[in-house]
């Protein structure tokens, strides 16, 4: 009797507070059909970044905007567009920001990218006397 | 010369403490600005969020005159803030659309009953698409459009009490 009755105020029960009353998008938590298209769908997913909670991708996050981008994300693919073309469709919106694979020409991220091989080669060149001088000394 | 080289680490430590400091200290920015400021409006075209209101398509923001696109939802707390300030700039005489983000018809009747309807027309966006095609990142924004449909201006979060003059500059400025 008490196992029926706490499954009964369980199925009954229903959140109390959520966010926003709707369901979310239609392709929020819901596969494409064509298991190639979901494939590059959710490779995209992982690389763009959630408006609301910053530090999650899309594809982890469970705000309701993310359900939203994800959805946007596979109807654009499904629809034929590559995912370059999505990924800049939001950099348009949202900025360089909005991808976890920023653009190397961008002025803010070059150094990123390039700063360890100028490292490198000058810590080369200094060591460079280095080596010379224990040559020179055998 | 080399005394003075001697330093050098010293100094470096400096300015590696100093940025590491002021990282801790500074809040960071976590404001997302739209990069369609400065752009024409995207095209698009909302049903009507419940029967008060008509609903609201971009054409509707191509008018000759400068307009406000509210972006606001039932559920969302900072809204009911803002209430009175665009109450306050409806009767300064500025036209004032919505978007409703991710609502019900029922919910949105209570809001506007209970904390006023600035709006001239509503659209309801339930799966953020236009919200998304606007670079807007949440509720409440509000952006300004001069008369030809250009957005030329986002304000990201509650409208308080001393924006209301800066938006109705903005707006004069934009006629």
């Amino acid at each position: 009797m008490k196992r029926f009755m706490t499954l009964l105020v369980l199925s009954l029960s229903v959140p109390i507070a959520a966010q926003t009353g709707l369901p979310p998008a239609p392709y929020a938590d819901r596969q494409l059909d064509d298991p190639k298209q979901e494939a590059v769908a959710s490779d995209l997913m992982e690389e763009l970044r959630c408006l609301k909670c910053q530090s999650q991708s899309i594809a982890d996050s469970n705000a309701p905007m993310a359900g939203d981008m994800r959805s946007q994300v596979r109807e654009r693919i499904a629809a034929g567009e590559t995912p370059e073309e999505v990924r800049n469709w939001l950099i348009e919106r949202y900025g360089n920001w909005v991808t976890y694979d920023p653009p190397i020409a961008s002025a803010v991220t070059w150094p990123l990218w390039f700063a360890p091989i100028i490292l490198l080669l000058a810590a080369l060149w200094l060591a460079r006397g280095r080596f010379r001088k224990s040559r020179g000394d055998e | 010369m080399n005394r003075w080289l001697l330093w050098l680490p010293l100094v470096l430590f400096g300015l590696f403490f100093g940025a590491v400091a002021i990282g801790l200290m500074m809040p960071k920015d976590n404001i997302i600005e739209s990069k369609m400021v400065g752009k024409p409006m995207p095209e698009f075209a909302l049903p009507a969020a419940n029967e008060q209101r008509p609903a609201l398509a971009s054409a509707d923001l191509f008018g000759g005159k400068p307009t406000l696109l509210n972006i606001f939802a039932s559920w969302c707390m900072p809204c009911i803030a803002e209430a009175p300030q665009l109450l306050e700039l409806q009767r300064a005489g500025v036209e004032i659309n919505a978007i409703a983000s991710r609502d019900t018809p029922e919910d949105i009747a209570n809001f506007l009953n209970r904390w006023g309807n600035p709006y001239t027309r509503i659209g309801t966006d339930t799966t953020s698409k236009v919200q998304l095609e606007l670079g807007s990142s949440g509720v409440p924004e509000t952006f300004v459009i001069d008369g030809n449909g250009i957005i030329v201006h986002q304000h990201i979060g509650d409208i308080r009490e001393e924006d209301v003059a800066k938006l109705i500059e903005l707006l004069e400025e934009a006629g």
